[in-house]
């Protein structure tokens, strides 16, 4: 084992030598690797915190909507206006150097200040925001695309507003919601390399020290972070079909 | 409040008036209907008639007069919707049953998460109901694979496994083919017969004429004309009645 990855190392240490465009750096030398794979690391974190945060808000924000308190109902509306209109970048910087002002700081050893929610919260916070307020009118259009009727039946059954909705309503809203919640998942899990820009150590923001440090790495780095995003998204993209393929009704729909 | 005794209408509709914005559909309608009685509305579309079953559940408000169901007064601010849901049955023209659900899981859901039922005797029951309508042998199938007539007569047990006081057709046949009109007929029919007491709002005449104890016309939201099947049908009295029964029989 220990000598096929040295004999990797080899390779790719002598391939730099021979085409000094394609320097592998990261599959030779340590420090680089430790890099990648931190910052392959905070990307999928980044992702994963994300999709969850991202989802619950689009749930709450839909359920919100469907209140009959019309000053709820305007601040949810209020919330999609500006993160749906607003580049999610701008967003990601206000956050961070606007709001990120104004929040409390804590001292670790007396000497120095820490804001409490550091820059991967800030970019946490942002890009669920973001993502969220899509997800609020993809999980919206769902539970209006579930039959007035359908309600009625379950309404005339005696379930109460919470047991419609929770029963009923909310497992056929997602079915029809997963397509479009499929596809702003995957920009979502694209939009993370933003938080580059707030000095997240993600991976496109390792890769860019590297290449930056090591010019002839610039070719063989861009490739890597191509090849990881196409892996993480074809990962979350099977998942997704497999969660709707488990979810089909025999008999309903296609 | 007196309370309901079996001399009393099991369902009492007095004078009830009903708005949908400036519209109005139900003009001072008045209706009772004893415990295990069979009771047919007819009339024209657009007459009200669906308008007024769904009020006896509450499914509809309404803007003037009484509704009661065994006592428990629809128009009563502090309404229990519960209490009076436990007591009505409701199957509706597009069955409406939960398309995510089993058969048997549809009828089982209500007595389950309403009424908090242990889930073994509940299944016991739902089995039961399933004999009843005659599809034992379709539990385990989903809504979608199974046809109009038998979706249809799964809401009807659906609705039975809350065990009412009431039950409400609402044009239960409108939706289905031809031939698949004639189960669930039977089916309702063998309900009436067991003396469970029924309104439906139907089109089927001779359904009607079979098994009504009393039938209701309404046009434009009054009710013009009632009586029991042998003298409503042939000794009408009323010109639109007659108008409606000459294009329909």
């Amino acid at each position: 084992m220990r000598d096929t990855m040295d004999l990797i190392a080899d390779f790719f240490r002598e391939l730099a030598a021979d085409y000094p465009r394609w320097n592998f750096i990261w599959m030779y030398e340590p420090l680089q690797q430790g890099k990648v794979l931190s910052g392959i690391w905070m990307t999928i974190k980044l992702s994963i915190a994300c999709l969850i945060l991202s989802m619950i808000i689009g749930v709450l924000g839909a359920f919100a909507q469907g209140s009959r308190n019309v000053i709820l109902r305007s601040i949810v509306q209020g919330y999609i206006q500006f993160f749906r209109n607003t580049p999610p970048y701008v967003q990601l910087l206000f956050f961070y150097f606007a709001l990120g002002q104004f929040t409390p700081t804590y001292s670790p050893d007396g000497w120095l200040e820490m804001p409490i929610i550091s820059n991967v919260g800030w970019a946490i916070i942002s890009l669920s925001f973001f993502a969220g307020a899509f997800n609020v009118e993809i999980f919206r259009a769902g539970i209006e695309a579930v039959p007035e009727s359908t309600r009625e039946a379950s309404e005339s059954l005696g379930f109460s507003r919470g047991q419609t909705y929770r029963y009923v309503v909310l497992p056929l809203a997602l079915r029809v919601s997963l397509p479009a919640l499929n596809n702003n998942l995957v920009n979502l899990v694209k939009t993370t390399t933003q938080a580059f820009g707030i000095a997240v150590p993600e991976l496109l923001y390792q890769s860019v020290t590297i290449w930056n440090d090591y010019p002839s790495a610039l070719y063989p780095t861009m490739l890597l972070v191509f090849v990881v995003y196409i892996v993480l998204v074809g990962l979350l993209v099977m998942s997704m079909n497999r969660w709707e393929s488990s979810m089909r009704i025999p008999g309903y729909g296609s | 409040m007196t309370e309901w005794t079996e001399k009393d209408p099991i369902v009492s509709i007095q004078d009830v008036h009903k708005y949908f914005g400036d519209l109005q559909v139900l003009k001072g309608v008045s209706l009772d209907v004893m415990k295990g009685e069979v009771v047919c509305i007819i009339g024209p579309s657009g007459s009200g008639k669906s308008t007024l079953i769904r009020c006896v559940n509450a499914l509809n408000d309404i803007q003037g007069g009484t509704i009661k169901v065994r006592g428990i007064d629809l128009t009563d601010p502090n309404l229990d919707m519960l209490a009076l849901r436990k007591r009505v049955g409701m199957v509706f023209q597009q069955y409406n049953l939960f398309p995510h659900k089993t058969a048997i899981e549809n009828i089982m859901m209500a007595p389950m998460l309403v009424l908090k039922e242990n889930e073994d005797e509940v299944r016991k029951l739902a089995r039961e109901l399933m004999r009843k309508v005659r599809l034992e042998d379709k539990e385990d199938a989903y809504p979608g694979e199974l046809s109009g007539g038998q979706q249809q007569r799964v809401a009807i047990a659906r609705s039975l496994a809350m065990s009412p006081d009431v039950m409400l057709f609402d044009e239960v046949t409108a939706a289905l083919d031809p031939e698949t009109v004639k189960e669930v007929l039977v089916t309702i029919k063998d309900l009436a017969q067991d003396g469970m007491t029924c309104i439906l709002v139907t089109h089927e005449m001779g359904f009607a004429r079979e098994v009504a104890d009393h039938i209701y016309f309404t046009d434009h939201g009054v009710i013009v004309e009632h009586g029991p099947p042998s003298t409503f049908f042939s000794k009408a009295k009323d010109p639109r009645t007659k108008e409606f029964l000459s294009q329909i029989l």
